[in-house]
């Protein structure tokens, strides 16, 4: 009964998801339209596609427990291989496919390889700083190609006709939908698999893995390009659904919005990146809307200052959640059973 | 004859481990009372317990009378307790007077004291403990725990390692510390005990399985090999 | 030669800049074990102090710079304390969730900055002498540079002092070492912890005050950006370790320097994380001998 629940609830939401452009609902307060409006959905895309992003962040650090500091990379590469591929350079669809496998199976290799030399904080760094030599090659712009601070408006000249232009944003949401299952079921066979076990076994306790005979390195490398090349993948579509490529998204902050939004749901848990995901960029872009609205301006300074600005208010959130929710989300029905059992006496502990 | 430290039902969970089943003793005031035990039993863990350096899931410790369970490390630390643990722990990048200025806490640090027990530091003050022999590092350990005035003096091991010249000035420097003071003393070193000890409490899969007086159960062979596996009296 | 000259000073000034932040970086991650993210936003807190210090004093500007930035340094020192407080004594033993409320306060503290004050640079107005230039070398140096320069020195000098010479000090160089142990001693280290996340707080307020001079501006992602750069001198310098952190600093400052006038602008940033990567590879410890933890 329990395998059935597993599988028959994601199923059914994923097809509840897929409906979504089929339906006229307004949800009041939380969206600005109703569900079927080009605005919303667009929206709502995103959220799915952070979904999925959150969740190849968590495959690093919540279920192989390797704190990368430069995700954000991959996210990246995505977008700007991709759009340096179909305006710069004006390839086709093929071949820029093509050099999107390459750059992403090639370039976490070799970044990963060097980074996982060192463990803990000094391989969070290190992903920082690598991170931070993709974003000062962007702002460099050699030859004109990334476009420097103002970023590459995208020739959807090679893109398929189905998803260009605003009517067709339902289908760019179907692709956003698609990308975030194709993540979570990547995910959940990877994690299931064998070496899923030893990537648990490493976050757990890396030296036993070693006293076992196992030689983690490889492990974390494979989890590492994994990861990385998923992100890549959510780059790509990324770029499909803002129109083009900013620099905006190589930035550390980049990366710490998408720990926050792992922390958020829950690392390690099966839903908890993905609603992090999906709620931090909902929480984003409308505290976005509410903080220039006239309700907030009207404020007086004291109120009005931080509740204009978005990252305040969800800096300040974050810090709440650390402090009283640490598991994330997914964790509140297991505190919230906890909080039921609590009330019941315990039975006496046996004598030793 | 005033208890020194008392325990009562202590646990310990370490990781899934239950490490320290409710034990319970007494350390009478004045003399060296021996914790012994095979390999991991607890006994260090006892120890760190007794300190706060391990989180108590049930149990009490009163030291001098005083309830202090409940009480960070460096307050416990503080109402009189001195600590040489298992790998000494001096601290290396610091020099040996810097080592034991970093443990004084009275008004008046007793190092005449001190360097009358282990004039070597007299002369190796300005030297980085760092560079110290094991012997040399053991003697800073146990000097900084006898700078201060204590109820109590908790001692881990402190022959372990050292050679046979080494353990008697160990010995010898124990044997002084317990004029002055009460001793907890964990040792695997038989003649140790035997020479120091007037009490016993072993310990067997973190539980009190024997106490009583250290003469009594040295003078029986056979019960000594029952609850350490080692042969009584030599080593 | 003279444009070697030019290069080396101004390379030196910007390690000045790194050092101050990263040295309080270190010893706090050295004793504490956290790593502490809303370091840039204790930067920009004592750049924009000391700039509204700065304004509300008038006169001279060397008066609002030495008034405001010695201000500007007290608020970074009281924001920094507080922080260590309120949100990171609480979480003691929880280094993980250490870690994210510092990154929770790093986006609160500069959303909340550039609310008050905008988004745009605020100009920085220097004293005359300091726009002067000294000869060196046959190199026209502007004289802020040295003054970055002497702070920098300044506060090597003094940090060295007051780990060596003082109680609190020893107390810290021993709890880099060995926390446990130094708790075994009857001390409380958690006003250790207070007072170390409060200098480096101090540190972090005079970078920032000092980056508004070097840079003639100071503006809300000042913060961040001298932050990233400062972890990374961290890393290559070693943990806990005040001498690693100096020799980082001035090799991370003048790499940068050199590479981004002789090769092109932004290779010298390339060129620190390769030198990152390439110490990292070598000493996975850093430059310092390793810190037990």
């Amino acid at each position: 009964m329990r395998r059935a629940l597993q599988i028959g609830i994601p199923v059914a939401v994923v097809v509840l998801l897929a409906l979504v452009p089929k339906l006229s609902i307004d949800i009041p307060v939380v969206l600005n339209g109703p569900l079927d409006n080009p605005g919303t959905l667009q929206l709502l895309a995103l959220c799915l596609l952070f979904a999925g992003v959150a969740l190849t962040y968590d495959l690093l650090f919540g279920f192989t427990g390797l704190l990368s500091f430069g995700h954000a990379l991959y996210v990246a590469l995505g977008v700007y291989v991709t759009a340096i591929a179909l305006t710069r350079w004006e390839w086709g669809l093929w071949p820029t496919l093509g050099l999107l496998v390459a750059v992403g199976i090639a370039v976490p290799l070799v970044l990963g390889a060097v980074s996982l030399r060192v463990g803990g904080i000094a391989f969070a760094m290190v992903t920082l700083a690598f991170a931070q030599a993709g974003t000062v090659l962007v702002q460099k712009n050699p030859y004109g190609w990334t476009g420097g601070e103002e970023g590459i408006g995208l020739n959807f000249d090679e893109i398929p006709d189905a998803f260009v232009g605003v009517l067709n944003t339902k289908n760019l949401y179907w692709l956003a939908l698609g990308y975030a299952v194709l993540v979570f079921v990547v995910v959940r066979l990877a994690v299931g698999s064998s070496a899923g076990h030893v990537w648990r076994a490493v976050r757990e306790n890396e030296p036993r893995v070693e006293v076992l005979g196992l030689n983690p390195y490889p492990f974390k490398l494979i989890a590492f390009v994994l990861a990385s090349f998923l992100a890549l993948l959510g780059g790509v579509v990324w770029l499909l659904l803002i129109g083009g490529a900013t620099p905006e998204v190589t930035t550390a902050n980049f990366t710490l919005a998408l720990l926050v939004m792992v922390v958020l749901g829950g690392a390690g848990t099966r839903y908890g990146a993905m609603l992090g995901g999906f709620l931090y960029t909902l929480l984003d872009q409308r505290l976005g809307s509410l903080a220039g609205s006239s309700e907030v301006q009207d404020l007086p300074d004291v109120l009005r200052v931080p509740l204009s600005e978005p990252l305040f208010l969800l800096g300040a959130l974050f810090v709440a959640l650390v402090f009283f929710i640490p598991g994330g989300l997914a964790s509140l029905p297991t505190r919230l059973r906890g909080l039921r059992a609590k009330r019941e006496p315990l039975p006496e502990k046996a004598a030793a | 004859m005033t208890t020194a430290l008392a325990v009562r039902d202590l646990h310990v969970h370490l990781g899934q481990s239950h490490v320290l089943q409710g034990i319970s003793f007494d350390v009478p005031t004045g003399g060296v009372t021996a914790l012994l035990g095979r390999n991991g039993v607890g006994k260090t863990t006892t120890l760190r317990a007794l300190m706060g350096l391990v989180p108590r899931s049930r149990g009490e410790v009163s030291l001098g009378g005083a309830d202090v369970t409940r009480l960070p490390t460096h307050t416990v630390v503080r109402r009189g307790v001195g600590y040489v643990p298992e790998d000494r722990d001096v601290f290396a990048g610091l020099t040996v007077e810097e080592n034991l200025r970093l443990a004084e806490r009275d008004a008046d640090p007793r190092y005449e004291l001190v360097y009358d027990l282990f004039p070597e530091l007299r002369q190796r003050a300005a030297q980085r403990a760092g560079t110290l022999s094991g012997g040399q590092q053991q003697m800073v350990a146990i000097a900084r725990a006898l700078l201060n005035e204590n109820q109590v003096l908790l001692v881990d091991e402190p022959t372990k390692g050292l050679a046979p010249l080494l353990v008697t000035e160990v010995a010898a420097a124990l044997g002084r510390a317990a004029e002055l003071t009460t001793v907890l003393l964990v040792e695997q070193n038989l003649p140790v005990v035997q020479r120091l000890a007037r009490d016993v409490v072993v310990l067997d899969a973190g539980q009190v399985v024997h106490a009583g007086p250290a003469a009594e159960l040295l003078a029986d062979p056979d019960h000594v090999r029952r609850l350490l596996g080692v042969h009584g009296g030599a080593h | 030669m003279s444009t070697f000259v030019l290069l080396t000073i101004t390379g030196l000034g910007l390690g000045a800049m790194y050092f101050l932040v990263a040295s309080g970086l270190s010893l706090i991650y050295g004793l504490m074990g956290v790593l502490n993210f809303a370091h840039g936003a204790l930067i920009t807190v004592g750049a924009y102090a000391a700039w509204w210090f700065g304004e509300q004093i008038g006169g001279g500007y060397g008066t609002r710079l030495l008034v405001g930035g010695a201000l500007g340094m007290v608020a970074g020192a009281i924001v920094a304390a507080l922080i260590e407080l309120v949100f990171i004594r609480p979480l003691y033993r929880r280094p993980i969730e250490q870690v994210l409320v510092t990154v929770g306060l790093a986006l609160a503290i500069g959303a909340l900055v550039q609310g008050i004050w905008g988004h745009d640079p605020k100009p920085i107005l220097l004293p005359d002498w300091m726009f002067d230039t000294t000869t060196i070398l046959g190199a026209n140096v502007p004289n802020d540079r040295f003054v970055e320069i002497g702070i920098a020195a300044a506060v090597l000098v003094g940090l060295v002092a007051f780990l060596r010479y003082t109680r609190f000090g020893l107390v810290i160089r021993a709890g880099v070492e060995n926390r446990g142990m130094v708790t075994a001693l009857g001390i409380d280290v958690r006003r250790a912890f207070t007072i170390v996340f409060a200098l480096g707080g101090a540190l972090a307020a005079l970078a920032g005050v000092l980056s508004g001079v070097y840079f003639s501006s100071i503006d809300p992602a000042r913060g961040t950006s001298l932050l990233i750069f400062a972890f990374i001198v961290v890393v290559i310098g070693g943990f806990g370790s005040i001498g690693g952190t100096a020799v980082a600093a001035v090799a991370v400052g003048l790499i940068q320097q050199y590479a981004n006038y002789w090769a092109s602008a932004g290779t010298g940033d390339l060129a620190v994380v390769l030198l990152l990567a390439a110490v990292l590879l070598v000493r996975p410890g850093g430059l310092a001998p390793k810190v037990a933890h």
